[in-house]
């Protein structure tokens, strides 16, 4: 009796081992699904599953887009794959995309890593040129996602046409003009304009107060109205030869070694916070940010911020999305990518997050949220940014773009500003980092 | 209770001995001396045969998952190492030698990152295990409520690093930081703790010691439960104080047990990563603006999985190993000069 027990008990022990280890095998071989944060599983028979991989918030599923696309096309079902880091998304992208497994039918790039998607894996993703009218982009967004050979990798998603956010109330204080197309007028042309304007408001600057939010807003804003920035056309680096680099560089340095700046650095917390209390009276904004600046000022902000037009045409951020040519079910996933990137969708995600949209026919139709128009003093949001994504130069982007550009603004600029060190000591830090990037 | 306590502190202290003979021994003792009488011999050997392999069934699962996520990794990580192998060209690997170690021995980034790690994980070490034992004593008087103490020493380790390190990002932000609002009552001017050297080194250990101590003080305190009575008895009897007594008789008795927690808390302080990443928020791989607190691990991240060189990244983890293999041998002479000195 006790001998049967005591053995049962063994097979027991062994089964559940058994068990566990095929379950935790199972598990490693369906790796389709990690991280999401699906949309319901009702997969009935003959439903075809469309995964789309997204970082930080793409809008689509806020905007109920992908509800949408499932009512009308009831064979389809939509899963979002949500990763919150762009530099843990793309990684992991692109060891996918090689391995040929695990991709998503539907991939973002967002514009940094473009010139790096399209130079080194092209082949990796179908050319979605021939499947759409390419006429209904901003040129220099699709010749972004565009092989030399002529290849569409991607279909752009938003744009990030930039202007001025600023603080009314700080500038009223400040002595300073307060209408949105005079002060524009005041910098229009240069970014260094823009940085006298902070010379005059320093002088009388309200309690507590900064004209900027940091030197490296600055350098971001003023590089993204430059076509040449760390690459020239035929991909070879060219960043401690660039003019525009130069003089970006130049703008925030007078930034950086003023007193003007509160040297935080962005989308830190303390950032976040100086938003809730006031501490700068001015940010570079691009229209993904209007909603962010709204979120983190609170009610204390609202009716004070406004929108003037940047000093340049300048572009900062968007992206785009791809059919990897691993997917299985492409056709059903470019039918999406391009329902998705269409003007009418783009408009829809617009309304709900302000991500402004890279197809123009859809800049007439545009209509902000009611709170959002309220919050920046009733300024005509869509008609600054569509102006200033219309005259956006062709930027030319280069393989390790983002490696090199947080290499100058989050080292060398920060030296600067944050640690005192000077100009030149920090353009020699940012050289070596750039030299360590590039294995030279 | 004493007995079982004991058997901790000393499989705690017995490192280097073969993890979980004794409790095996034991098995063998009274489980499984005789075989059953069994009526046929093919019963028997079943059994035998049972006895022989499941042993080995059992622990195979861990060894196959070591094999699969630990070993496998870790030799490709070798193969890596002497390649040039980019993110974004996995399939072209040029063989290179040992060029990607030679580039690491050049490098000031490396030589520095090998220093911070060092400098952090010597403050955050010495003073958490110094903590720990200090706690361990006072949780080892009798305590109202001793249960919740201990419970309240643990919770730091329970936390996420993640939610810890953002906390303590507030704590430490330069202007509106709690710590820099406190340093003005003293007459400090505000210190930039994330862009200055010590700074920032110092508040990074500040979160590993927060986070640790109590673990350590936990280790502690089982071991000093094991200390038998009789001997703080003969101590008193002796004329020594409770300092005295701390000093000749729990001092010496925790020794293999300090030995273990250093161990530990090397290897942790060597691959020291989440924190200082963390505490660097944007761009937090680079270790603040001028590299203050870019410590091995996250220099390894920074390359391979921002930069994209995955060879140069793989020649870290390598060297990052063989400091560890280091580290591990120089314990162990202790040890051994130790053992031979009681």
């Amino acid at each position: 009796m006790r001998t049967s027990t005591r053995g049962s008990r063994r097979l027991m022990a062994l089964a559940a081992v058994a068990a566990l280890t095929t379950g935790l095998l199972a598990g490693c071989a369906e790796d389709s699904d990690d991280g999401s944060s699906d949309s319901d599983g009702g997969s009935g028979g003959g439903k075809t599953t469309l995964t789309i991989g997204t970082f930080g918030v793409f809008g689509y599923k806020q905007a109920g887009l992908y509800d949408e696309y499932m009512k009308q096309n009831p064979d389809i079902t939509i899963k979002e794959n949500v990763t919150t880091r762009t530099d843990v998304y793309w990684p992991k992208t692109l060891t996918r995309l090689q391995a040929g497994a695990g991709t998503d039918d539907i991939q973002a790039i967002e514009v940094g890593n473009v010139a790096e998607a399209v130079q080194t894996q092209a082949d990796k993703f179908v050319d979605l040129g021939k499947d759409v009218d390419k006429s209904q982009w901003l040129d220099w967004k699709t010749a972004q996602a565009t092989t030399k050979d002529g290849k569409t990798i991607g279909l752009g998603t938003d744009v990030g046409p930039m202007a001025v956010c600023y603080r009314k109330d700080l500038f009223k204080k400040a002595g300073l003009e307060t209408d949105r197309v005079k002060l524009a007028e005041q910098w229009k042309g240069d970014w260094s304009k823009y940085v006298d304007v902070g010379k005059d408001y320093m002088k009388k600057a309200p309690k507590g107060t900064k004209f900027v939010d940091s030197a490296a807003s600055v350098y971001n804003a003023a590089l993204g109205g430059e076509s040449e920035r760390y690459y020239d056309k035929d991909g070879n680096v060219i960043w401690d030869k660039s003019a525009g680099v130069e003089k970006a560089w130049d703008t925030s340095m007078e930034v950086a070694t003023s007193n003007m700046s509160a040297k935080l650095k962005q989308f830190d917390k303390p950032w976040d916070q100086a938003f809730a209390n006031g501490g700068f009276a001015t940010v570079a904004c691009p229209a993904w940010m209007l909603g962010y600046i709204q979120e983190k000022s609170g009610d204390s902000g609202k009716g004070n911020w406004d929108v003037a037009a940047a000093p340049t045409a300048a572009n900062w951020g968007g992206s785009f999305i791809g059919v990897p040519t691993a997917g299985k079910h492409q056709k059903e996933a470019i039918a999406l990518a391009k329902w998705l990137t269409a003007p009418e969708q783009q408009a829809k995600v617009f309304a709900k997050q302000a991500s402004f949209p890279s197809t123009p026919s859809a800049y007439a139709s545009l209509k902000p949220q009611a709170a959002t128009t309220a919050f920046f003093s009733d300024a005509p949001i869509t008609q600054i940014f569509s102006d200033s994504a219309k005259t956006i130069p062709t930027q030319i982007f280069g393989i390790k773009d983002q490696p090199i550009n947080t290499a100058i603004s989050d080292i060398g600029i920060l030296q600067v500003e944050q640690k005192g060190k000077t100009p030149d000591q920090g353009w020699d830090a940012a050289t070596s980092e750039i030299k360590d990037v590039l294995g030279q | 209770m004493t007995s079982s306590k004991q058997a901790l502190a000393r499989s705690a202290s017995s490192a280097d001995a073969a993890p979980g003979s004794q409790p095996g021994a034991a098995r063998r003792a009274h489980g499984r001396g005789t075989p059953p009488p069994g009526p046929g011999s093919w019963r028997s050997r079943l059994y035998r045969w049972d006895m022989k392999a499941s042993p080995y069934a059992f622990i195979a699962p861990f060894f196959i998952f070591f094999g699969a996520f630990g070993l496998i990794p870790l030799l490709y990580t070798a193969w890596y190492s002497l390649h040039n192998v980019q993110l974004n060209n996995l399939d072209q690997q040029t063989w290179v030698g040992l060029d990607n170690y030679q580039n690491l021995l050049s490098s000031d980034f490396f030589w520095n990152a090998l220093q911070n790690t060092f400098t952090i994980g010597l403050i955050s070490t010495v003073p958490q295990l110094m903590m720990a034992i200090g706690i361990a004593h006072l949780l080892n008087y009798k305590l109202r409520g001793s249960t919740i103490w201990r419970v309240v020493m643990l919770t730091p380790y329970a936390t996420s690093v993640a939610a810890a390190t953002l906390v303590f990002v507030l704590l430490y932000s330069w202007d509106g930081g709690m710590i820099n609002w406190l340093l003005h009552f003293v007459g400090v001017d505000p210190i930039n703790w994330r862009e200055s050297t010590w700074g920032s080194q110092f508040a990074v250990s500040s979160i590993v010691i927060w986070r640790w101590t109590g673990y350590n003080a936990l280790i502690y305190l089982a071991a000093m439960q094991a200390i038998p009575a009789d001997l703080y008895e003969s101590a008193s009897l002796d004329g020594a104080g409770r300092w005295q007594q701390f000093r000749h008789v729990t001092i010496p008795m925790l020794r293999p047990t300090i030995l273990f927690t250093v161990v530990v808390s090397t290897i942790g302080a060597t691959q020291l990563f989440g924190e200082p990443l963390l505490f660097g928020g944007v761009s937090g791989s680079k270790g603040g603006s001028d590299h203050d607190y870019q410590t091995l691990g996250l220099y390894m991240y920074d390359q391979g999985w921002i930069i994209g060189n995955l060879g140069k990244a793989s020649a870290i983890a390598w060297t990052m190993f063989l400091i560890l293999l280091i580290v591990a041998a120089i314990n162990l002479l202790i040890t051994r000069r130790l053992r031979k000195t009681q």
